[in-house]
């Protein structure tokens, strides 16, 4: 009795030492002065919640009846851990920007604010914590009954219910002390991690000490212990491969989805920088934490009696060499293990069940109206402590009901199991844009429903809810229905069994409904945020954003309407309001106005989201919602893109059928250049031919006559070789082959010389000449000879071709920068429009009066230009036939 | 996410980096790397020969693993000094692991 | 009294060669020089024999015999036709349209002679 009321008593004072460490802490983090609270240190203590008691006192009765198996429980972890870079990062970070309170809310965040979802990974934590709690209990209640014994004996007062009604009870005030002092910012709770990291010490120090008197106090160092671990049962290596690599899959996925770790490993998280310095000291924690694991185990089998219970050595080792100090030392261990456990997994499935179940059903019944009158705070602390409450008692009642026993030992994986089933809905969420609400649904529902019927209703046993017959021929006899072997995969391990097809299936039926069905906005603007969570949020936003800000209103209307759109709409607003500046006041109308105009690029729903948010300022940043603008930003230029595509497409269609039509007429041209050819050698030939027949055959010719036909086949022969002259150099310029002869000249002096060459071939028609000598006062550095013959060419042409009554051409000089025009436009009917695309092929001659020529002079013109690095086009919109010179400055001489 | 003509938040990532910044990356590389290398030492004592007569001592076994642990603990807490003077900035540009 | 040739034809020189060999010859020589108004000038004027060049200003050499020959007091009225072109092309084209002769420039003044005279049956 004596040892009994010892134990109550140091267990009292324990209690009120953590009381007091959380009162301390928590006054400290109020009064601004934690800063101690907030050290990595403290933060990879609070990790330990991971060791419950279940890993205290568990840890070793695994080991002593399956060998190094349980080391997998902890290597998920730490492999978890060193891989922080990966998973754990991306989480704390989303978690810490996102403001997320629980898995269920990150779930339920990721993929739209779904409620459902949260509710659906509620249940599942709480269906799968239940039993784990109770598995606290019972142990705590295991180890007073150990104490009882050792006390003396028929201890007749004493039963292990009461125990375990009073832990729980002491539990469930303790947690709503401190787990709902503050509902405000950010869920911290620093009493709370600061009294576990406390109990963390206390469990490592105690089961190392339990370590340290087993190696070198009994066994006598550590090469004894080595060679009697040989020797005794556990000696061989001996492991089932599937359940090693299963188990340290199980461990890791339970690890990053057990409420309570995610607790403390996201929403308690200070720092980000503090999950480096956990990255390796926490794997050293559970390194420790297992190392003397198998020598206490194997020096348990050996002191102990046959059929003692191997969970409880930790405790019986100490107590049957006498050391009742470190018994109570032990004790103590696997107290602060389950209390921990009990405390952080009270708060977060309270959390869980307050926001995503009992307060949507209170705003519900109170019609919303809560929600404005801001008297929620109230409403919500008290729904948290009662979760608090009814979740602590479930596991009591839990344990009351199944009795404790075997199969709550068991439950621990089982447990681990069924919360596992959130991580493939969690690292989709986090690392997969693809994924959808409807998917993650589908994924945890298979997940779940499997996990429910092969190895949790099989875990209690023939006979609950599943009979015995189920159990071994499958439901209604069908076979590949047997909860154990399903699909006839039978001689499996249970556990690796439905683990196997637990998690298969429902990452299966995740992935597939995702990829078929269509995420909504919200979905899709938070899937951004989580997957790109390091691209556009630079640390967590504080909570106090509340005020819409214009300005970010404007930059994100800017981003979606286009910068001088959104300008306009803001200055109109302003206007509107009576406000001078740019900005206007967010009023309801103008918010609207907006809502709507922003609709109009990115729908609906997502404006009400973006403005929404802006001016809510709660869960989404300014940059969250500039990616998602700059998206649509940029989803709109694509299809502007492919607009221009197609455009470029119709364009170079059109600009083939032109290059088309031209090339037929070019060829129609090409087969009448020959005949042309012909046609203008053979002209002047027949003349002369004609009349040398004449001189040589008629007698009596008069003098007069013979003088006039000698001239004409002078005059002829003059013609054909003007022709071939042409021909030739249409053919030199065209090949390239010409040489300028560069020479500094002045454009006056030019156009004179090239007036006065035209009509020196005078044909009788007056050309009146308007010219503004001052513009073209110029100099000039190019081939002047062939310019001038340029020039020649179209004065002649206008010459020939004008067919105004009173023919005039107007020669224009324009100093163009870096170019100079020189114009020639004459006072005739111009040139038709079809005819303007061939004036400057060879023989395309046009126009009625045949005036001699033989249609080349345009064709050479624009050759020429070509070598001179200018070109000669035709104007249009002239009332007569215009001509422009183009001339590059290079060509006007350097002044 | 492609890049468009106005990327929103912070510098646009470029392509050369200067040398302590590349020493950076790799060193990321590194700590991505770590579990996978813990994955499979883990994974090896499966491949022991198992068995009433010819297994291994599990006092072999213990060493070996706890060895692997002590390791991986070692690598991991050097990385993660390393990585403590990463700047902000560039935590924020690396693609979460996604890289 | 002498038979009348109409020339039709836009080469000054040319018009000046073939009225001075054929008024040698004694025929009277009347010519024009474009083709708008050839039809009604040949209809008018109603030749002995018609030369008509192929290439002239306002109207093909072409047309105007087509449109001889489909009416007027011409469908008979020998057409002897000059063209410098000279491709196969031109003469199939003369023939098709009912041009009685068809001549290549540049041609022997005793050709167009000869030509002409036989046209009209002398």
């Amino acid at each position: 009795m004596g040892a009994l009321n010892a134990l109550i008593a140091v267990c009292l004072s324990y209690v009120a030492l953590l009381f007091l460490v959380a009162f301390f802490a928590e006054r400290s983090a109020m009064r601004g002065r934690g800063g101690w609270l907030r050290s990595p240190l403290v933060y990879t203590l609070s990790l330990s919640i991971y060791c419950t008691a279940w890993t205290f006192y568990g840890a070793v009765g695994y080991a002593a009846r399956s060998g190094l198996e349980y080391l997998t429980i902890y290597i998920g972890p730490s492999l978890v851990m060193v891989g922080w870079w990966w998973i754990l990062r991306k989480l704390v970070r989303i978690g810490r920007s996102q403001r997320i309170t629980s898995v269920a809310d990150l779930i339920s965040s990721r993929f739209g604010k779904s409620n459902l979802l949260a509710v659906c990974v509620t249940i599942l934590a709480v269906i799968s914590a239940t039993p784990y709690i109770a598995l606290q209990l019972q142990s705590v209640t295991l180890s007073f009954a150990v104490f009882a014994e050792a006390g003396g004996g028929g201890q007749t007062v004493y039963t292990g219910e009461s125990t375990a009604l009073w832990v729980a009870m002491g539990l469930s005030l303790f947690t709503v002390v401190f787990g709902t002092r503050n509902l405000d910012a950010n869920e911290r709770h620093h009493g709370v991690v600061m009294a576990i990291a406390v109990e963390a010490v206390v469990k490592l120090f105690a089961l190392l000490a339990v370590g340290v008197f087993v190696v070198w106090g009994i066994s006598g160092g550590v090469s004894e212990t080595l060679n009697r671990i040989d020797a005794s049962q556990l000696g061989q290596w001996q492991v089932n491969g599937g359940r090693w690599a299963g188990l340290i899959m199980l461990s890791a996925a339970a690890f990053l989805c057990l409420p309570r770790m995610f607790q403390v490993l996201v929403v308690e998280n200070d720092d980000e920088g503090h999950l480096r310095t956990a990255s390796w000291a926490f794997p050293l924690y559970v390194m420790l934490m297992s190392l003397f694991v198998v020598p206490i185990a194997v020096v348990g089998l050996d002191l102990l009696p046959e059929g003692s219970n191997p969970d409880l050595f930790v405790l019986t080792v100490p107590l049957s060499q006498g050391q009742q100090g470190l018994a109570m030392l032990s004790f103590l261990g696997g107290f602060s293990s389950a209390t921990s456990m009990v405390i952080v997994a009270a708060i977060a499935l309270s959390t869980m069940v307050s926001n995503h179940i009992v307060m949507p059903i209170f705003l519900r019944m109170t019609g919303g109206s809560a929600s404005v009158s801001g008297d929620v705070r109230h409403v919500v602390l008290l729904s948290r402590r009662v979760s608090i409450t009814a979740v602590v008692m479930l596991g009591y009642i839990y344990y009351r009901l199944t009795g404790g026993g075997e199969a709550l030992a068991a439950i621990g994986l089982v447990s681990f199991a069924g919360v596992a089933q959130v991580l493939p809905a969690m690292l989709g969420g986090i690392f997969w844009r693809g994924a959808t609400r409807l998917g993650a649904l589908a994924g945890l529902s298979v997940g779940f429903v499997i996990w429910l019927y092969a190895l949790f209703l099989p875990s209690f046993g023939p006979g609950f809810i599943l009979s015995e017959a189920a159990l071994l021929n499958g439901p209604f006899g069908i076979d590949w229905l047997r909860p154990q072997a399903l699909f006839g995969i039978a001689g499996m391990d249970p556990l690796v069994h439905a683990l196997l097809w637990s998690m298969m299936l429902n990452s299966v039926a995740f992935f597939t409904v995702s990829v078929m069905t269509f995420p909504s906005p919200l979905e899709r603007l938070q899937g951004a945020q989580f997957v790109n969570v390091f691209q556009h949020s630079g640390g967590p936003r504080s909570w106090s954003g509340g005020v819409a800000q214009s300005e970010d209103l404007m930059i994100m209307a800017q981003r979606i309407l286009g910068a001088a759109e959104a300008r306009a709409l803001f200055q109109r607003e302003a206007a509107r309001q009576g406000l001078r500046g740019d900005l206007p006041e967010p009023s309801p109308d103008f918010l609207e106005n907006l809502e709507r105009e922003l609709s109009g690029s990115v729908g609906g729903a997502t404006a009400h989201a973006m403005v929404g948010q802006i001016v809510g300022g709660m869960s989404v940043s300014v940059e969250d919602l500039m990616a998602v603008a700059d998206e649509t930003a940029q989803m709109m230029e694509y299809s502007n893109r492919l607009e221009a595509q197609s455009r470029e497409v119709t364009r170079t269609a059109r600009q083939l059928r032109e290059a088309n039509s031209k090339l037929t007429r070019l060829s129609v041209q090409k087969d009448a250049f020959l005949s042309q050819i012909s046609h203008e050698l053979r002209t002047p030939m027949t003349s002369i031919r004609a009349f040398s027949e004449i001189l040589r055959d008629s007698d009596g010719l008069s003098g007069n006559e013979l003088n006039k036909y000698a001239s004409i086949i002078h005059d002829e022969a003059l013609r054909l070789t003007r022709l071939l002259d042409d021909l030739l150099d249409l053919s030199v310029l065209e090949n390239g082959q010409v040489n300028l002869n560069l020479r500094h000249g002045h454009l006056g002096d030019l156009l004179d010389r090239s007036v006065a060459a035209a009509a020196a071939s005078d044909d009788g028609r007056r050309l009146r000449l308007t010219r503004d000598t001052a513009t073209e006062a110029l100099s000039l550095h190019t081939d002047l000879d062939r310019l001038s013959q340029v020039f020649i060419n179209l004065i002649a042409n206008a010459r020939k071709y004008c067919d105004a009554d009173q023919p005039t051409l107007e020669i224009r000089v324009t100093d163009h920068g870096d170019l100079l025009w020189v114009d020639f436009v004459d006072n005739g009917s111009g040139i038709s429009t079809d005819a303007q695309d061939v004036i400057f092929e060879k023989f395309a001659r046009i126009g009625e009066p045949r005036v001699g020529g033989a249609g080349l002079g345009l064709a050479i013109s624009r050759q020429i230009m070509q070598r001179l690095g200018g070109e000669i086009t035709y104007l249009r919109g002239e009332s007569g036939a215009a001509f422009r010179v183009s001339l590059p400055r290079a060509a006007m001489a350097a002044q | 996410m492609t890049n468009s003509a106005d990327e929103p938040v912070g510098p646009r990532p470029t392509i050369f980096v200067e040398k302590q910044t590349y020493r950076m990356r790799r060193i990321m590389d590194a700590a991505r790397l770590v579990p996978l290398l813990g994955v499979v030492l883990f994974a090896i004592p499966l491949l022991w020969p198992r068995g009433p007569d010819m297994g291994i001592m599990t006092s072999r076994t213990i060493l070996y693993l706890f060895g692997v642990w002590v390791v991986l603990i070692l690598v991991t807490m050097r990385l993660s000094y390393v990585l403590r003077s990463l700047p902000p900035a560039d935590r924020s540009t690396d693609r979460g692991g996604a890289l | 009294m002498a038979k009348k040739v109409l020339l039709i034809e836009d080469e000054p020189n040319i018009i000046e060669a073939i009225s001075f060999i054929l008024s040698r010859d004694g025929w009277q020589v009347d010519t024009h020089s474009n083709g708008h108004d050839a039809t009604e000038v040949v209809r008018e004027k109603m030749p002995d024999v018609l030369i008509l060049d192929v290439m002239l200003p306002g109207r093909s050499g072409y047309d105007i015999l087509r449109d001889l020959r489909s009416g007027g007091g011409t469908e008979t009225l020998p057409i002897l036709m000059l063209t410098a072109r000279g491709q196969n092309k031109d003469r199939e084209m003369a023939e098709k349209y009912g041009a009685n002769r068809f001549m290549t420039k540049p041609f022997a003044n005793s050709e167009v002679l000869e030509a002409v005279r036989n046209l009209v049956g002398v």
